[in-house]
């Protein structure tokens, strides 16, 4: 499912953290989208130009549109270089293009956006993007706008990760466990129930994607195959084994609180040479001698 | 410059990466050899180091540079060292005349807008010299400690944006590497560090975290340094990318040991 991410339009937010980046993603995704014949657009806010197209080959240079935002987006050096409106402007001037076809913008990132933008203006904007093609009343027909925004969760409260996620078509939280990574896949289609799905993947370094099964059942980190369980009776100054002849005794001991048929005739039979014992009885004079037998009734 | 260190981050000084962003980061425990470290390292490979230092006085910097081998005074006069002793010139941008904006001149101000004035220093400072020959290989800049400039009242925003602006500078532009040192207070009530940390950690390709033991203070046994290695240039198909060491300081030198193997455990 990773790999039809796009298929759906709309937007589609890649959440990543420290330890388990997203750009690697963002960019084979970027790739697919190139080699499908969509245009694609990249505001790079966080990386240089030279560093996003690092690792593609020229024929999907060709396809990308970068508009820099890295080397002086607070325009702090007063040249006139500086796009005008900043990356909301670019945003807008991309989705008033009058070709159609479809078209995938990339956010690098979204959360450098959201850390200069009022959330409010950043959703609604990302909103108009995103629904356009079902806007009604548009003469010319306008083709499939696919948003893909790269969030780093940790810089961000609950309150508008939750308003980009409302927004969101689809959500791919990235992690991983043991060196695998995993996206975790959240999709909303319109009018069906929410669906969700974890998929393991390697990304190639031509950023082409290797989806793969999850690390192997085996490999848990409670047990080691590589080292042999260690036999604690060796190198003892006391012995803990029996031979055959002292397990065959331990077998044959009779434990004596067991009662086998054997002990049951032995205490039945009286043994020979012993004489039955008597018991003289003085009784005092509280004692209250009944001559019948309490348990009469009890029939052995 | 630790050489055991160096081993483990498989580098030296003469074939030292560039373009890179390092980020220190300590918690629980004083992270400073770290910078010692690489102020070290840096001046022995001869690169241009522009060290804008708000944590301790350059005499600090100096005795503790010279155990490692290196001489501040002599590397500041040779133009090799663009010390910005913060302690110091933070008093000189209320007794000193305004031609140009001060780089500490956010503490004049009410609400303290951003760190142009001190990006421009930075730039100013590490911008190549026209006309002579190379006498430095790349340019540094070397920042201890960030967190200092959130306690002095610039937002968080506004750090990230001037780290944004010198790794443009500096790693995109000149080709050379940073340096930053940012506190992990742990306080979860510090939403601001919590955000300039993440921020730095996103932008940066390697980082080496400092931290206490979580059982406390061991006179043998210092902390523990976990390396994280970020964004590499080719996606590599093995993701483990994270050691984790423990140390122990002592007078000229770091020694480093796997968890547990402490010279004086075993």
């Amino acid at each position: 499912m990773l790999d039809s991410l796009l298929s759906l339009g709309g937007l589609v937010l890649l959440r990543d953290s420290v330890e388990w980046e997203g750009r690697s993603l963002l960019k084979a995704l970027v790739k697919k989208s190139a080699l499908c014949g969509e245009q694609v657009h990249i505001l790079g806010c966080e990386v240089s130009e030279e560093e996003f197209r690092e690792g593609f080959d020229s024929d999907i240079n060709n396809r990308l549109v970068y508009h820099d935002f890295f080397r002086d987006p607070l325009n702090w050096s007063k040249t006139e270089e500086a796009l005008p409106g900043g990356p909301l402007g670019a945003l807008r001037a991309i989705c008033k293009r009058t070709d159609p076809g479809p078209v995938t913008i990339a956010l690098d990132s979204l959360s450098w956006l959201l850390l200069h933008l009022p959330c409010t203006t950043l959703c609604q904007a990302l909103h108009a993007v995103s629904h356009q093609d079902s806007c009604p009343g548009d003469s010319s027909p306008v083709g499939k706008v696919s948003v893909l925004g790269l969030l780093h969760e940790e810089l961000h409260g609950p309150g508008p990760v939750g308003a980009l996620s409302s927004l969101a078509q689809t959500e791919v939280t990235l992690g991983g466990r043991k060196g695998q990574a995993s996206a975790h896949i959240l999709c909303r289609r319109p009018r069906q129930r929410p669906t969700d799905q974890t998929q393991w993947f390697s990304i190639l370094p031509d950023f082409s994607l290797d989806l793969q099964e999850g690390p192997s059942v085996e490999s848990q980190p409670c047990s080691d195959p590589h080292i042999p369980p260690v036999d604690p009776t060796t190198h003892l100054t006391f012995n803990l084994h029996l031979s055959k002849k002292e397990r065959e005794a331990r077998d044959s001991l009779i434990l004596p609180f067991q009662f086998s048929s054997e002990k049951q005739q032995a205490l039945l039979r009286p043994r020979p040479g012993q004489a039955t014992s008597h018991i003289f009885y003085e009784p005092d004079a509280y004692d209250d001698l009944d001559q019948e037998d309490p348990d009469d009734d009890l029939d052995i | 410059m630790f050489v055991e260190l160096n081993n483990l981050l498989n580098t030296n000084p003469d074939r030292a990466e560039q373009g890179k962003l390092t980020l220190l980061c300590d918690a629980k425990t004083d992270g400073s050899f770290l910078v010692h470290h690489f102020l070290s390292f840096y001046l022995k490979a001869n690169c241009k180091v522009c060290f804008v230092a708000l944590f301790q006085s350059f005499s600090h910097y100096n005795i503790v540079g010279q155990k490692l081998g290196v001489n501040l005074t002599v590397a500041r006069e040779r133009g090799q060292l663009v010390f910005l002793e913060g302690l110091k010139s933070a008093v000189d941008v209320f007794f000193q005349t305004q031609e140009e904006p001060h780089p500490l001149q956010f503490l004049r101000e009410a609400n303290a807008g951003n760190l142009k004035p001190l990006f421009e220093f930075v730039r100013e400072a590490l911008k190549p010299v026209d006309g002579g020959e190379a006498r430095w290989t790349y340019p540094v800049l070397l920042v201890d400690d960030l967190s200092v400039l959130l306690s002095l009242g610039v937002g968080a925003v506004a750090v990230l944006d001037f780290i944004h602006y010198c790794r443009a500078t500096v790693c995109w532009e000149l080709k050379g590497n940073m340096v930053i040192l940012v506190h992990d207070s742990g306080d979860v009530e510090d939403e601001e560090n919590d955000i300039l940390l993440n921020g730095v950690s996103h932008q940066s390709h390697l980082i080496l975290r400092a931290e206490g033991l979580a059982t406390g203070f061991c006179r043998d046994v210092h902390g523990q340094l976990r390396i994280l290695w970020r964004r590499p240039s080719q996606p590599t198909a093995q993701r483990d990318q994270s050691l984790t060491y423990q140390y122990k300081i002592q007078d000229k030198s770091v020694s480093f040991f796997a968890k547990g193997m402490s010279p004086a455990v075993l």
